[in-house]
């Protein structure tokens, strides 16, 4: 295991339990400096419980935490120089901006030249230069949120723990503070470590992701990775949006599997996964929309379609307009709904609801896990 | 139509609460004003003037009482402060959430008990030949009978027991709708026990604490019972004097005078505590 400064924070082999439930479950990751790092999981995977392990609220049962390559398990948590903004952000309503901002400097000691020059540079870096002597409840959303941070990056942390902190905002505002955050932690150059279970958010903002399932990190990568090389079903299931079947593996040749779904279909497909399925094992389907196409079983498909192709006929049920992200929803034979990117032009050539269409996809694309 | 209904049970509502403070409050103390204001000239003869007020500054025993009064009744309220807050601080903060019900309650139980009882259950404690001087002298410890009764430290003790309870509920209760996080974020920031203490929770609670102090202050300072019982006839109190006044001597105006002085002096002591640590009446009962 190293201990090269060049990681901010170190995580070994963390646990955590209440009780009997295993909130965190022998997670390890390294973050390097100056990055920024999302924990991606569902509702109750044990977010929190990592990141007050990290900020010192909970001990861990076992395992090790490093900052900047020293060990903090012993430190009190207003010894440990990592700065966590919280859910609900936790600004002091009876101080007014000022005062949050200057009460870490004066916690340690800082004199009083020192305290305005450094919260007036913070409240310049954040954009918000006349907000000082305002009353909390005088803020908008937003600006909370950046008063939030700003009480923690005046403090020149090693770490920015931020949990969940878009998640009181309305859906507009979190579009806008994606954007912004990403840009603030350009600017302070730290270390962020954000937690969350929107996986837009994750994937907008992050260098690196980790994906968080029941206490255990399932995959850490960069988006694109997560998104098209995931390691397991979770992953495949969690990060973007998927088609699903599930199904028996017959034949397995080289980097192609065929298939028999539940439903009596057969599929070409790759193995995919860290433990490749191998033939006669249960395994799960995964196919974005964005990889079928769909087009009237009357047309023929175009000529240079690639030879082995997967197929399905429907009906289209719905269209789901959205722009250029628009989707069309097609009932197969047996029943399942299946999601399809397509192109609405607004002319006589789009698909409508009830007519017939075939949807096509290349094996290739198709992503098998073992379950 | 639909005006007329909301006017009406608006008028429906508040009669109740009007009456209340008409009939028991405004016009009762108007009376005593009133009454307080006249001066017996000679017998079934009454004249206007401040002659009472006039009595009392004079005689340096009334003034003194009330000054004593308020004074014990500050320490009092002081130490239920100081014995109060860590308690509301472990039933809001620390404990469990099915053992804040069971402490609370258990708070609660003394209430139970009407005042007259609980102050026989101390001296049935505290006299010669009560439960503690037995055991003591049972255990060789000491060899006569000790009288605990009818001292200020009882007398202050007996009043801390009483009134605590008020200070506790309205400290529980702020304490409680402040967020755990705000506690976190003071140590995350790197603020140790005693600066959380200092700069946030102590701030966030000060409605509590001052609307706390209001409460166990009036009521200390109006308390008869607690007073009189355990500490007999040297505890001067001034509600006793206000009662020697009104049923021994049947002097009423003086009486009145008196429980309108006791008035305006608590109502100054709150005010002045309010000046003091800089806070509102209506910020205080809004958020506590
Ligand atoms: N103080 C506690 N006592 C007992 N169990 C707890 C405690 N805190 C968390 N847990 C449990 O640990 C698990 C993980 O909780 P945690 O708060 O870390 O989830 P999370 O990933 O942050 O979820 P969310 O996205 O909903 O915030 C949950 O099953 C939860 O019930
Ligand atoms: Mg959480």
């Amino acid at each position: 295991m190293t201990t090269s400064p060049a990681y901010d924070l170190e995580c070994i082999n963390l646990s955590k339990n209440f009780g009997p439930v295993r909130a965190v479950d022998d997670v390890s990751f390294t973050i390097p400096s100056g990055s920024f790092f999302s924990i991606l999981g569902p509702s109750g995977c044990g977010k929190t419980t990592l990141m007050r392990m990290i900020a010192g609220f909970e001990d861990p049962a076992s395992g090790d935490i490093r900052i900047k390559g020293k060990s903090v398990i012993d430190k009190a948590p207003n010894k440990r120089n990592v700065k966590m903004v919280f859910q609900h952000l936790a600004l002091f309503p009876m101080m007014n901006v000022y005062e949050n901002i200057a009460y870490g400097l004066k916690c340690n000691g800082a004199s009083k030249a020192e305290i305005e020059a450094r919260v007036r540079d913070v409240l310049d870096r954040i954009a918000l230069p006349d907000v000082a002597e305002r009353e909390i409840h005088q803020l908008s959303g937003g600006q909370k949120q950046r008063i939030a941070i700003a009480r923690c990056m005046v403090l020149d942390p090693d770490v920015l723990l931020l949990d969940e902190p878009l998640g009181a905002l309305d859906l507009k505002l979190r579009e806008a503070m994606k954007i912004e955050l990403k840009l603030l932690q350009h600017q302070f150059n730290t270390t962020f470590v954000y937690i969350t279970h929107d996986q837009s958010e994750a994937l907008v903002m992050s260098d690196h992701v980790a994906i968080m399932n029941q206490g255990k990190f399932e995959q850490i990568g960069t988006p694109q990775e997560l998104y098209h090389a995931p390691n397991t079903s979770f992953v495949a299931g969690f990060v973007g949006d998927s088609n699903r079947w599930s199904g028996r593996m017959t034949v397995i040749n080289g980097d192609t599997a065929t298939v028999e779904t539940d439903a009596g279909l057969t599929l070409l497909c790759s193995p995919a996964g860290s433990i490749r399925p191998e033939a006669g094992q249960s395994v799960e389907i995964f196919v974005r929309p964005e990889f079928i196409h769909a087009h009237r079983q009357d047309t023929s498909p175009a000529e240079d379609e690639p030879a082995p192709v997967n197929q399905l006929d429907g009906k289209v049920d719905s269209l789901l307009f959205n722009g250029a992200n628009s989707r069309v929803l097609v009932r197969s034979s047996s029943g399942q709904l299946i999601e399809a990117d397509v192109t609405l032009t607004g002319g006589t050539d789009d698909l409508r609801p009830g007519e017939a269409v075939r949807l096509v996809w290349s094996p290739q694309q198709t992503m098998c896990f073992r379950t | 139509m639909q005006k007329d209904v909301k006017r009406l049970s608006l008028i429906l509502l508040f009669t109740p609460f009007a009456l209340w403070i008409l009939l028991l409050i405004i016009i009762p103390h108007m009376g005593m004003v009133v009454l307080s204001l006249r001066e017996k000239v000679a017998p079934r003869v009454y004249e206007y003037g401040l002659g009472n007020y006039i009595d009392f500054i004079n005689e340096p025993i009334y003034w003194n009482t009330l000054l004593r009064t308020g004074s014990m009744s500050l320490l009092v309220t002081v130490l239920a402060l100081l014995i109060g807050f860590p308690i509301a601080y472990y039933i809001a903060k620390i404990a469990g959430n099915r053992t804040r019900g069971a402490l609370f309650l258990l708070c609660l139980v003394p209430l139970w008990v009407s005042d007259l009882i609980r102050a026989f259950g101390w001296i049935l404690l505290l006299r010669e030949t009560g439960v503690i001087s037995s055991v003591l002298q049972w255990s060789g410890l000491v060899h006569e009978p000790i009288e605990f009764l009818y001292n200020d430290v009882t007398v202050i003790i007996g009043l801390v027991y009483t009134v605590i309870l008020f200070m506790i509920v309205p400290l529980v209760s702020t304490l409680d709708g402040m967020d755990n996080a705000m506690i976190e974020a003071g140590y995350n920031l790197g603020g140790s026990g005693p600066t959380v203490l200092r700069r946030i929770i102590i701030p966030y609670a000060m409605p509590g604490i001052v609307s706390g102090c209001i409460v166990v202050f009036m009521l200390t300072a109006g308390s008869y019972l607690t007073p009189i019982l355990l500490g007999g006839k040297n505890s001067s109190w001034f509600t006793e004097q206000i009662y020697d006044q009104f049923i021994t001597r049947f002097n009423w105006e003086s009486g009145a005078a008196f429980g309108f002085l006791l008035l305006v002096f608590t109502s100054f002591v709150v005010w002045l505590g309010l000046k003091i640590t800089g806070q509102t009446l209506a910020n205080t009962v809004a958020r506590s």
